[in-house]
């Protein structure tokens, strides 16, 4: 199992090398192999972040120059002068609002792993101080007192993914059973593919706008998150046509050699569907639930943002709208935290999706 | 009373233009304990017709008879072996006979139907691979399960379908040996459609070839007198098999060429030119490999 698990998630193959190099079988041949997988793909990791780190030097001075130049337009060589030295030396109130460089990102991901770090003692420490009281309050039957600080950027990765996992099990549970009825039968299939067409292609923010109307009339008087509940939602219905269609398209296009099979030996509804429909159809619907967990991802950003719901879209809303010295950094180091689970999450499909699959 | 008949049955594919008439004038009637084999070459329809008597497809005119009544669609009274094996790959082979123990027998305890699982997967030798995936099993092995699952439906009439043609001789000579040893058993009603001659010979009480469709017709019928068991490294040197075997493929190959000289078709060869494999290296050339043998 352990194995089988190496060899499907690819880490067996990125290993191989290295294991053999070590062991001495084949030096040349898995030294090549080692070039090919470790030091090209490092390479054009360096060479991006060189590209990358030209281009921020160009703007910073360009925006510096344009500074400089504005600063001498309306006080003159005194002020040109005064506002060169603000910016070289690094005062937060002078500095050049444009694309950070590669430096600049990694040290504002270091001062958020920091501000976790706080955050959480600050955590830590408040639970301690309610520990008695809540214990009070529960007894009582009132709600404890929980922690309403600012959330740290882990905390808001943690709510990102709870929304999105929330998401997805909800676009798996209405489209999956949809899929199936129908798939199985050409008249539902005919008269619900407009529908479908149509819908399928709408954007995510017309999703926001239509759960939000739905939500707030029907939990106009709950006192559950509200926020959350239309996120979620949005994802699930953004999200679930992948596998709509994905789960229609393989049950109807079940193996004319099985549907035989089935005919001949003249099985129930309920045999045909789950000993020959849903298993040859499987590898198809794991397919669409890998592109809906990666649509699901995609949009989530977008609609927390929109939602005002707490993780990581409303982080980069915010720390644009804040105008700090080290926003444009943050929002930057969120763009590759997002672009890295979302590739997790993938991977983590395709496993599945793999396991899922028969070989005939 | 006939057990199968088949009169003047015609079945076509497509509409108007792209019409293609597969049977026509089929008559067929099998006596109920009779092992007779279809021979035809590859397209003649040999498919069509086993699936107009297994029920999945219906005759376009005349009928097509099962005990005096016309056939409404596939039933547990036919079991059929497919030539692809169609084993459902997810399921193991005890699961895959399960399938169809389950819908002959829906009463019985867990226990009787194990008992017959295991019945008839030992009828087709394979009780040591009871619990494997279809994957795990040679194209042989596969084949004998398709049996079996044929006959766990305990039907009266089994239909084979090309059952053999996927297998090597050698397979292909054992496996005649045990489904004919089966047929011996309790002698069902038993239609065999193959491409060889020699396994119709070996297998069959009687032998019809089917003229090359489309239009497809039947053939006159062949009867095979040679005593049972036949072994085909002892009928090999027999007359009577010589000559019925000559008898068979020349008429056979009598019809196929009067066919191929009323087709016309012309077969239009695409204007393709080759594709040289080029590309541009950069750097050091790469050494040509050499083969070395020492």
């Amino acid at each position: 199992m352990k194995e089988r698990i190496l060899q499907l998630t690819g880490i067996q193959a990125f290993l191989a090398p290295w294991i053999s190099v070590i062991k001495g079988e084949e030096v040349q041949k898995n030294v090549q192999a080692l070039l090919k997988s470790y030091i090209y793909p490092l390479l054009s990791i360096l060479l991006f972040i060189g590209i990358w780190h030209a281009g921020a030097t160009y703007l910073f001075s360009k925006e510096a120059t344009a500074k400089i130049e504005k600063a001498r337009a309306e006080r003159g060589d005194a002020g040109a002068l005064e506002m060169q030295n603000c910016i070289i030396s690094g005062d937060v109130s002078c500095q050049p609002n444009t694309l950070p460089s590669p430096a600049k990102v990694w040290d504002a991901y270091l001062s958020l792993l920091a501000d976790h770090k706080i955050i959480s003692a600050k955590k830590d420490a408040f639970d301690l101080k309610v520990a008695k009281t809540n214990e009070k309050r529960i007894a009582k039957g009132q709600d404890p007192i929980t922690y309403t600080g600012r959330p740290s950027f882990v905390d808001q990765i943690k709510t990102s993914l709870k929304t999105v996992f929330a998401g997805f099990l909800l676009a798996a549970f209405i489209a999956i059973p949809i899929g199936i009825v129908i798939g199985l039968s050409t008249t539902l299939r005919t008269s619900f593919n407009w529908l479908i067409q149509i819908l399928k292609p709408v954007s995510p923010v017309v999703w926001l706008l239509l759960v939000f109307m739905i939500v707030k009339t029907v939990m106009s008087d709950s006192d559950m998150d509200k926020s959350f509940m239309i996120s979620f939602i949005s994802v699930g219905l953004c999200s679930m046509w992948a596998t709509l269609v994905n789960t229609s398209m393989g049950v109807s296009t079940v193996d004319k050699d099985f549907v035989n099979v089935a005919k001949v030996l003249k099985l129930s509804i309920g045999q045909n569907i789950f000993k020959v429909v849903l298993p040859s159809s499987l590898p198809m619907i794991f397919t669409g639930l890998r592109i809906t967990l990666s649509v699901a991802w995609m949009v989530l950003i977008a609609i927390e943002l929109l939602a005002q719901s707490p993780g990581l879209g409303s982080f980069v809303w915010e720390e644009f709208q804040n105008g700090a010295s080290d926003s444009n950094a943050k929002i930057i180091v969120a763009m590759f935290v997002i672009g890295m689970i979302g590739f997790m999450l993938d991977r983590i499909m395709m496993v599945v999706q793999k396991m899922m699959s028969f070989n005939k | 009373m006939a057990y199968l008949e088949l009169k003047n049955v015609s079945k076509a594919y497509g509409t108007g233009k792209d019409r293609v008439e597969v049977l026509k004038d089929i008559n067929l009637t099998i006596e109920e304990g009779e092992f007779v084999a279809i021979v035809g070459f590859t397209g003649s329809g040999k498919t069509t017709l086993i699936n107009l008597i297994n029920g999945l497809e219906f005759p376009d005119e005349g009928e097509v008879l099962l005990q005096g009544k016309p056939i409404t669609g596939p039933g547990p009274d036919r079991g059929v072996v497919f030539q692809n094996y169609s084993l459902l790959p997810w399921l193991t082979v005890a699961q895959n006979i399960k399938l169809a123990i389950d819908e002959v027998y829906p009463s019985a305890s867990k226990n009787e139907k194990k008992e017959m699982i295991e019945k008839y997967v030992g009828m087709v030798h394979l009780s040591h691979a009871i619990d494997k995936l279809p994957s795990e099993l040679s194209g042989g092995m596969r084949q004998r399960v398709s049996v079996a699952r044929a006959l766990a439906m305990n039907p009266k009439m089994l239909l084979m379908d090309e059952p053999l043609s996927a297998l090597d001789a050698l397979t292909r000579g054992t496996l005649q040996e045990e489904i004919v040893n089966i047929w011996g058993e309790d002698r069902k009603t038993c239609l065999l459609i193959t491409n060889d001659v020699d396994e119709g010979i070996v297998m069959a009480d009687r032998i019809i070839p089917l003229n090359p469709g489309p239009e497809a017709t039947l053939g006159p019928n062949f009867k095979v007198d040679l005593a049972r068991p036949r072994v085909i490294a002892e009928i090999n040197k027999n007359d009577t098999y010589k000559h019925l075997r000559n008898e068979i493929l020349e008429y056979l190959i009598a019809v196929g060429a009067s066919r191929s000289s009323q087709k016309t078709t012309q077969y239009e060869l695409p204007d393709l030119k080759p594709v040289m494999p080029g590309r541009i290296k950069w750097g050091l050339r790469k050494k040509k490999e050499k083969l070395e043998y020492f």
